[in-house]
């Protein structure tokens, strides 16, 4: 089939989405082609948000939506090998591995995937028509298509993206992974959609990991709803390399019910303009989300984390812990925003938001925000913005090491407080050597995934640090 | 020729002079004590051999080993020999023990053309130097003196200057802060990696650890110069009389 092609503004989209509609609306279930039209009318009136928003102040998408698009409706490229594009190289992480080309759910032997504990992973597209009960109660609950722009948008268009369902009682030792890779000579306009729903008492480790392999234009506009039911417990690991041409929206939306368990960490290593909004709803008691993120950026790379949480039934606790290093002219945004409801006494929320800034045209800009209305609540919250501790520096050349490896061992102590959160070894040592491979300038140059290196031991730091 | 040669040493600190035109000479295989009240300029001394640049040397010359010490970079002199024992060690959190001296010893190494050691034989030697110096702990998973006390900390900066073998040893202020067994620790740590081509600096307030280390020479310093020097029995004098007699030297001078 042939793409759509044409300069994405507000009135050129609501246009294409009449003239595709039949396309778009091909799988749906009733409720969801009404809800996609909610959701157009939505993006007619907000539009893509702008710098005068204040939760868009800092991060600007004008040039993203300058170049000419491609719009596909359906998949178009068929029968591709996706193993030939791409391979995970990490040694022994053994996941179940899904991939997304181009936005598009990659088959591989059928569109669902049912393990035997009864999990279900597979195509939103498919399981839309196969699971009708579960979108029905889960599917645009909790992504706000009121307020945001780009989420409006996101639901008026999505047709694919993974689904994954925990059936009650089941826990998943082997995590799933699903690698994102857009792989195109076109520039591309993609909007996948993800559900994932935990059941009670489940647990489900999820990787997902954003890459990009031939340098043209991309817009990701992705939005993901991810339910905990009563004492589920999801660990999900986020993984950013792109290219300096994409653009990579993210929208997650998270309803936690009571004593259920949120580990998130978004690892961000390159990318051109990056913005990755987490939502979580801490609906029942006892709740608890761990927010985490690491974001390395350099040249002209810009990225954005905002972070809601809303802690809405008693007793439930966060934790936010963000850090960055930024170098040249990139620039970083954090926003945590901690609401606290009136009944949401013995909330704990704490939140922290540390920056090194490696140049003078590097820039952040990190807001905290609690708005809390409950008065038996302990929260905390910190920000800073430094360089490198000169005292630690010249420790450490005093004895002998260089000023290059001084640094290198600073900032890998400081990033790697992050990366010490991950809890799968192999994961977190590769992400330990990515880290490392960033710090030295040499992941940029990479231009495949964040876990997709060829050259596995290229890394020669002076220290080998996952042996000692 | 002489280890170091310091020749009219005059140092300021944003504009305000410490260090007022300063000789000493040490030799191989030499013992030097610096005592001196407060505020007279041992600490900067030892920060200006061993390279921290917030000091400004206006005046006089420092040559080591018959070479101009002021221009190299701090990691050569580290290199090339010279050893400052902190008298605040910095914590250092999320650098392990293990790869900071890992990192240390390879660049040491590089730096005389010897092979890097196998991480098997780095270990080896980690625990050796480890018991010389007493400490029981498990190094590997701890960040630099993060959370160490503070004579885990002074005996963390012999443990160092053990694994790194100096030519030249400064240690200041090594001994303030710590009771009658850490300080034997230290002392023992020094007396055990005397050798007669190497030499110590040993900046101290108190006779103290002179009881356990023995010093070839002790010189006073006050107002940012040498006052006075003598041999180990003047620092017996100090402690008994104190500094003010020789303030009273200079002030008759």
């Amino acid at each position: 089939m042939k793409p759509s092609t044409l300069v994405p503004t507000k009135e050129q989209l609501i246009g294409l989405f009449e003239q595709y509609k039949n396309e778009i609306c091909t799988n749906d279930i009733p409720f969801i082609s009404s809800l996609r039209n909610d959701a157009l009318k939505s993006f007619a009136d907000i539009g893509f948000p702008t710098q005068d928003i204040e939760e868009w102040k800092s991060t600007n998408l004008k040039n993203s939506l300058i170049p000419e698009y491609n719009f596909y409706f359906s998949p178009f490229e068929e029968n591709v090998d996706v193993d030939k594009i791409f391979r995970c190289e990490i040694h022994n992480f053994e996941t179940y591995l899904f991939t997304q080309l181009n936005g598009w759910y990659v088959y591989r032997h059928s569109p669902i995937t049912e393990l035997p504990n009864g999990v279900i992973v597979g195509s939103f597209a498919s399981a839309m028509k196969s699971y009708p009960e579960l979108f029905d109660k889960h599917y645009g609950k909790i992504a706000n298509i009121g307020k945001n722009g780009l989420t409006a948008l996101n639901t008026a268009f999505a047709q694919d993206g993974i689904f994954i369902f925990v059936p009650d009682n089941v826990s998943i030792e082997k995590p799933i992974q699903m690698v994102n890779i857009v792989n195109s000579n076109e520039n591309l306009f993609i909007q996948p959609r993800n559900l994932i729903i935990l059941g009670k008492n489940s647990k489900l480790t999820f990787v997902y990991c954003d890459d990009s392999i031939k340098h043209k234009n991309s817009f990701i506009n992705a939005c993901s709803e991810i339910f905990l039911d009563e004492n589920a417990e999801l660990d999900f690991y986020k993984m950013q390399n792109k290219d300096s041409l994409s653009t990579v929206i993210t929208s997650t939306f998270y309803y936690q019910e009571k004593n259920s368990r949120l580990h998130s960490n978004t690892l961000t290593f390159n990318g051109g303009v990056i913005r990755n909004e987490s939502h979580v709803a801490l609906a029942g008691s006892g709740s608890d989300a761990k927010v985490y993120g690491l974001y390395l950026m350099d040249k002209e790379q810009h990225v954005d984390n905002q972070i809601y949480i809303d802690h809405i039934a008693p007793e439930t606790t966060s934790y936010e812990q963000f850090k960055g290093i930024i170098d040249d002219n990139a620039s970083a945004v954090f926003n945590g925003h901690i609401h606290v409801y009136r009944d949401a006494q013995k909330t704990q929320a704490f939140q922290s938001n540390k920056n090194i800034l490696l140049t003078d045209t590097a820039h952040v800009s990190t807001k905290p925000f609690l708005e809390i209305y409950a008065d038996d609540v302990k929260c905390s919250h910190g920000a800073t913005v430094g360089q490198l501790d000169p005292e630690a520096l010249f420790y450490l050349k005093s004895r002998g090491i260089c000023d290059r490896n001084a640094r290198m061992l600073l900032l890998y102590a400081f990033a790697g407080e992050i990366a010490n959160k991950i809890a799968i070894d192999v994961l977190r040592e590769r992400i330990d050597g990515m880290i490392v491979k960033r710090l030295k300038g040499e992941l940029s140059i990479c231009d495949q995934c964040v876990l997709h290196c060829k050259e596995k031991d290229i890394i020669n730091f002076e220290i080998d640090m996952s042996k000692i | 020729m002489n280890l170091l040669e310091i020749i009219n040493l005059k140092v300021s600190i944003n504009n305000k002079k410490i260090i007022k035109g300063l000789d000493l000479i040490v030799n191989e295989g030499e013992i030097h004590a610096i005592m001196g009240p407060n505020g007279t300029g041992k600490s900067t001394l030892a920060s200006v051999i061993a390279g921290r640049d917030v000091f400004e040397v206006t005046d006089g010359s420092v040559k080591y080993k018959g070479k101009d010490l002021l221009g190299l970079p701090v990691e050569d002199r580290s290199r090339e020999g010279i050893f400052l024992g902190f008298q605040y060690p910095v914590e250092i959190p999320g650098v392990s023990m293990t790869n900071f001296m890992k990192t240390a010893v390879d660049e040491h190494r590089k730096y005389k053309g010897l092979p890097q050691l196998s991480a098997s034989d780095f270990l080896k030697l980690m625990e050796e130097k480890k018991k010389m110096v007493e400490i029981h702990s498990n190094l590997t998973n701890r960040s630099v003196n993060e959370g160490f006390s503070g004579g885990e900390k002074k005996r963390n900066e012999i443990f160092q200057m053990a694994m790194l073998e100096p030519t030249l040893a400064i240690l200041d202020e090594t001994d303030s802060g710590l009771d009658i067994d850490a300080l034997k620790i230290v002392a023992n740590g020094v007396n055990k990696l005397r050798r007669k081509d190497n030499a110590f600096i040993i900046i101290t307030h108190y006779q103290r650890l002179l009881d356990y280390i023995v010093p070839d020479f002790v010189h006073v310093l006050f107002e940012g110069r040498i006052a006075k020097s003598g041999g180990k029995e003047l620092a017996l004098e100090l402690e008994s009389k104190g500094y003010d007699w020789i303030k009273q030297e200079q002030e008759n001078l």
